[in-house]
């Protein structure tokens, strides 16, 4: 008997997080430590992680990390990976963290076109806090803050960001991609691959969006998240290559 | 002799680390897992694998379960 699935060699062994059953941060750390294994990058790693349920995500992977002020990982990634360009750079935020409080920096290092990469996760709420609205939250979602679904005229519309910066020059490579299934982790882990590489090829900045379920905060179980990540969140959020500069001189 | 099977593989869930979030479960197509009756030291009922069923080692527990729970083997020796 043969073991098909090693233990990621830069996650930390046996750990148990502190994440809830079904949790989509357990399945997109297990799948950056395959790809920093993979793609030999472990060694010159550093991961600036969030304010947010992955706030403790420099307990689990097993390579460089700086803990983040809530919204300021791309700053931070920006100035290591200026002072250090032989490191592979890049944050691991969340939607409140990337796209309410962090929404300047997330803006102004894509449009400066640092050469880091991006690792999104969009559970369409404030995980980490209890379930307070996030800017990404869907029109009619009920949360801790929209008790009664949230309602455009009074609490606006859900924020596409990873399109905003999908239009700057400086974005070598956007896509979106969901955590809703096995074919969908499958995508999720070849976009992160992507992302990755154009670092590495040092085309500019690269963006992952993550659809990721929260059941706690959603009230569903974790195969519930999964088939409402399929039939209503991407309804909202479009799955796809949002851009892709890898071919241009 | 050798019997025809489409077994070929084993899974070993690592019961402690298990939170028995049941995606396993609902996804083996051949029933391999299922939920344990008994409680693991974090409160959860982990899963675990019939080792009656047949497993054929095509990784989709392991590659939706959020803990690394699960580890697949594949039976080399099997009969074909
Ligand atoms: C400056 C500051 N303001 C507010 C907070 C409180 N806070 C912690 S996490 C968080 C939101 C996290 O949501 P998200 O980024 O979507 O991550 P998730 O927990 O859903 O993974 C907030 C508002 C904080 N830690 N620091
Ligand atoms: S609150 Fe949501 S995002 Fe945070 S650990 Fe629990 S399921 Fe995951
Ligand atoms: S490897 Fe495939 S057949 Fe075996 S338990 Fe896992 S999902 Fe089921
Ligand atoms: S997917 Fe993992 S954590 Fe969830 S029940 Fe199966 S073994 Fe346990």
């Amino acid at each position: 008997m043969k073991l098909k699935n090693k233990w990621p060699k830069y996650y930390k062994k046996d750990v148990i997080t502190h994440y809830c059953p079904g949790c989509g941060h357990g399945i997109v750390h297990r799948i950056v430590a395959e790809l920093l294994e993979e793609m030999e990058l472990g060694k010159r790693a550093v991961c600036v992680n969030p304010a947010g349920c992955a706030v403790l995500a420099y307990k689990y992977f097993d390579i460089d990390m700086i803990e983040s002020a809530h919204g300021r990982g791309t700053a931070i990634a920006t100035g290591v990976k200026r002072a250090r360009p032989d490191l592979f750079v890049f944050t691991y935020q969340g939607d409140g963290d990337l796209s309410a409080i962090g929404t300047a920096e997330t803006i102004h290092s894509a449009n400066r076109g640092e050469h880091i990469s991006v690792v999104f996760i969009n559970n369409a709420v404030y995980g980490m806090t209890g379930g307070q609205m996030a800017p990404t939250t869907l029109v009619g979602m009920r949360t801790t803050t929209t008790p009664s679904g949230r309602n455009p005229e009074y609490d606006g519309y859900p924020l596409h960001i990873t399109e905003v910066v999908a239009s700057f020059p400086g974005v070598a490579y956007a896509e979106r991609v969901a955590v809703d299934g096995p074919a969908g982790i499958q995508k999720t882990k070849k976009a992160i691959r992507n992302a990755f590489q154009c670092q590495i090829d040092g085309l500019g900045y690269s963006i992952v969006e993550v659809l990721s379920p929260c059941p706690t905060n959603w009230k569903m179980t974790p195969r519930a998240s999964f088939t409402w990540i399929t039939e209503e969140m991407t309804k909202e959020y479009k799955l796809g290559v949002l851009a892709d500069r890898r071919a241009r001189e | 002799m050798t019997v025809k099977t489409a077994r070929k593989g084993r899974v070993v869930v690592k019961k402690e680390m298990c939170k028995g979030c049941m995606l396993c479960v609902e996804y083996c197509r051949r029933n391999v897992l299922r939920v344990s009756e008994s409680f693991n030291k974090m409160g959860y009922h982990p899963a675990e694998a019939d080792e009656s069923a047949e497993c054929t080692a095509c990784m989709v527990c392991s590659l939706v379960c959020p803990e690394v729970a699960i580890e697949v083997y594949d039976d080399e020796d099997r009969s074909e």
